[in-house]
């Protein structure tokens, strides 16, 4: 197990290494001046500035610098925020963005598997075709118009919750349900197809037969077999909420780190772009990790199964 | 009464009918007929495809049904509720909603399509040479769609548009960049399955040419997971379109897609709610329709799969 999870990590190294240094030279290649902006500036004072921010060098020891920087966890100056690190933007922008996401997720997790077993245990009743009608139109209702939905509904007609702004725990309530609503249908649909297909198992009638309650057997033998691609999910979702969504904050004014992957590109704030890209990356591979340790833990056949496909 | 003591003697025409007539006859279907009646019988695939034809029919005769076009402007008639005279309501410049709404229609159904075929030509040649060869070569191929899928791709979308200029291409070539991915893989998978059957190992044994037994076997065969995450993907695209526009990297004024629209929108939601509602809902609408017509179709495709 630990060859394969060196391995696992090996690749991820190597894969956040080339999504450095592609994100790099794509942002390079974008025509534009992080300086020129709708005032034109005096030719010496752009070249100053280059020369202060290390841009009049060559690209390839403009790319070594930077590396290296990443290396000492050093992501270098904002181009457009003068005075300010990349290093504060994140850690002023992930933890609310951290606590927004986790709370999503929490809600997301929790509230799919509870809907995705109803469903699986009521196959092709009523109580099913509800969860998943319910499941296929949170999938497809875009987060930033249920966001704007429950803005108007909740906020602004019903005057049941605070509007926008960042503080309070009632103020997380709407962007949290925003942002878990789609994961959550997502994690719906995934646990009650798998549970549909676990509940016809041999070792769950065995269960059964033996005079278990369906809340035993859901609990203590289904789950864990059902569970496995969801854990697979989770991953990904876990570093996609964690980081922030910029049309969420957007509309509900939250000061998380989404905003800068948006803002950073169309501002050309070249080591913004690259910080929240690589952070990005980093977290995913991360959570990918962590997915893959779990599941050597959960389900020790996964292992050799993977090795025999060759991923 | 001679001839019929014998016992096996054989049958005429007619008696062989005769014989026959009670007979019940499953008729034969195809693998097409025999997906389209398990679609017909599911309600809400139904009725997904039935609001995606009305919406493809708006969006095609929408624009014509009133007597404004999608840019003039009333400026006496600035944010004017739904009414006779304007039915979804103006904007902050009096336009007309409801033909703003069929024109971004166009423009969305437009875009989530044809970046989707795109996806679908591209992810399915990919996918299916790299199931097909094997090997090492696969491995690389799959690993260079790995690394394309972890570049984030609104850093594509800003880069074409300071390259090639903002537009309606621009947004397809951008979603299309990293779209092709996710049917690559489905795609490669299907053939990997496939291409264990006995009846392709038999082409390869009766001579049969790689380029043969990938166009009469493999994708013939891989069809219907192909056209399920063909409708699965047009309503991503879809989404896609709308929140880069959304984010006000879509198509530029005066045309307007919903993404557009409802980015519009939302500085007026709490004066002038109609103003987001609409576009909002076709959004929602469409991309409810794709899900429930490509869940429809994964059923109808492979029973098996239905639960």
């Amino acid at each position: 197990m630990t060859q394969y999870l060196a391995k696992k990590a090996a690749i991820l190294i190597g894969s956040l290494f080339l999504v450095t240094t592609l994100t790099f030279f794509l942002m390079h290649s974008i025509p534009g001046d992080p300086f020129v902006q709708d005032k034109a500036i005096p030719e010496e004072i752009l070249k100053a500035l280059h020369k202060h921010y290390g841009l009049d060098q060559p690209l390839y020891i403009q790319y070594g610098k930077y590396l290296d920087g990443v290396l000492h966890f050093e992501l270098g100056p904002s181009f457009k925020y003068e005075g300010r690190t990349v290093n504060e933007i994140i850690a002023d922008g992930f933890p609310v963005s951290f606590y927004l996401g986790m709370e999503a997720l929490i809600i997301a997790v929790f509230g799919g598997i509870v809907l995705g077993s109803i469903a699986a245990l009521n196959h092709m009743r009523w109580q099913d075709h509800m969860t998943m009608i319910i499941a296929v139109i949170g999938i497809s209702v875009p987060s930033f118009i249920l966001a704007t939905f429950l803005q108007y509904l909740l906020a602004m007609k019903l005057d049941l919750l605070p509007v926008a702004r960042w503080g309070t725990f009632s103020q997380t309530i709407m962007p949290a349900i925003s942002l878990a609503a789609l994961p959550m249908a997502f994690i719906a649909r995934l646990t009650r197809a798998n549970m549909v297909e676990v509940m016809q198992q041999d070792y769950i009638q065995t269960a059964k037969s033996k005079g278990l309650n369906s809340f035993q057997i859901v609990v203590r033998h289904a789950i864990r077999n059902a569970l496995m691609p969801v854990v697979t999910y989770l991953g990904p979702l876990t570093a996609a909420v964690m980081t922030g969504s910029f049309a969420i904050e957007k509309i509900f004014g939250i000061p998380g780190l989404g905003q800068w992957f948006v803002t950073s590109i169309t501002n050309r704030d070249y080591t913004v772009i690259m910080g929240t890209t690589i952070f990005y990356s980093a977290i995913l591979m991360l959570c990918v990790f962590i997915v893959d340790l779990l599941y050597c833990l959960i389900d020790p056949r996964i292992q050799l199964k993977q090795e025999i496909d060759g991923r | 009464m001679e001839d019929k003591t014998y016992l096996f003697s054989p049958l005429s025409q007619a008696e062989k009918e005769a014989a026959f007539e009670h007979t019940a006859y499953a008729p034969q279907v195809s693998y097409w007929k025999d997906a389209w009646v398990r679609l017909k019988q599911n309600k809400p695939a139904l009725f997904g495809l039935t609001t995606l034809i009305l919406l493809i029919f708006m969006a095609i005769i929408g624009p014509f049904l009133s007597q404004y076009t999608y840019y003039e402007t009333h400026l006496s008639l600035k944010n004017d509720p739904p009414s006779s005279a304007f039915w979804f309501g103006t904007d902050e410049l009096g336009r007309d909603l409801f033909t703003r709404c069929w024109w971004g229609a166009r423009i969305s159904l437009f875009v989530g399509i044809s970046a989707s075929l795109i996806d679908l030509v591209i992810g399915v040649f990919f996918g299916a040479v790299a199931g097909l060869l094997g090997g090492k070569i696969e491995e690389w191929m799959m690993r260079f769609a790995d690394v394309l899928y972890a570049i984030p791709y609104l850093l594509v979308v800003i880069l074409l548009m300071v390259v090639i200029g903002s537009g309606i291409l621009t947004i397809i070539l951008a979603l299309t960049i990293t779209g092709w991915i996710n049917m690559a893989r489905i795609v490669r998978s299907q053939i990997l399955q496939i291409k264990q059957q006995d009846y392709v190992r038999a082409a390869f044994a009766l001579g049969a040419s790689r380029r043969r037994v990938l166009l009469q076997h493999l994708i013939p065969n891989a069809m219907g997971p192909i056209i399920v995450t063909l409708t699965l993907t047009i309503p991503s695209a879809i989404f896609a379109e709308a929140f880069l526009s959304f984010l006000g990297l879509g198509v530029q004024a005066p045309i307007a897609s919903w993404g557009t629209m409802a980015n519009d929108g939302l500085p007026a939601l709490r004066y002038y709610p109609w103003r987001l509602f609409f576009p909002a809902t076709f959004i929602s609408l469409t991309m409810l329709s794709f899900n429930l017509l490509g869940d429809g179709l994964r059923d109808a495709f492979d029973p098996r799969l239905k639960k």
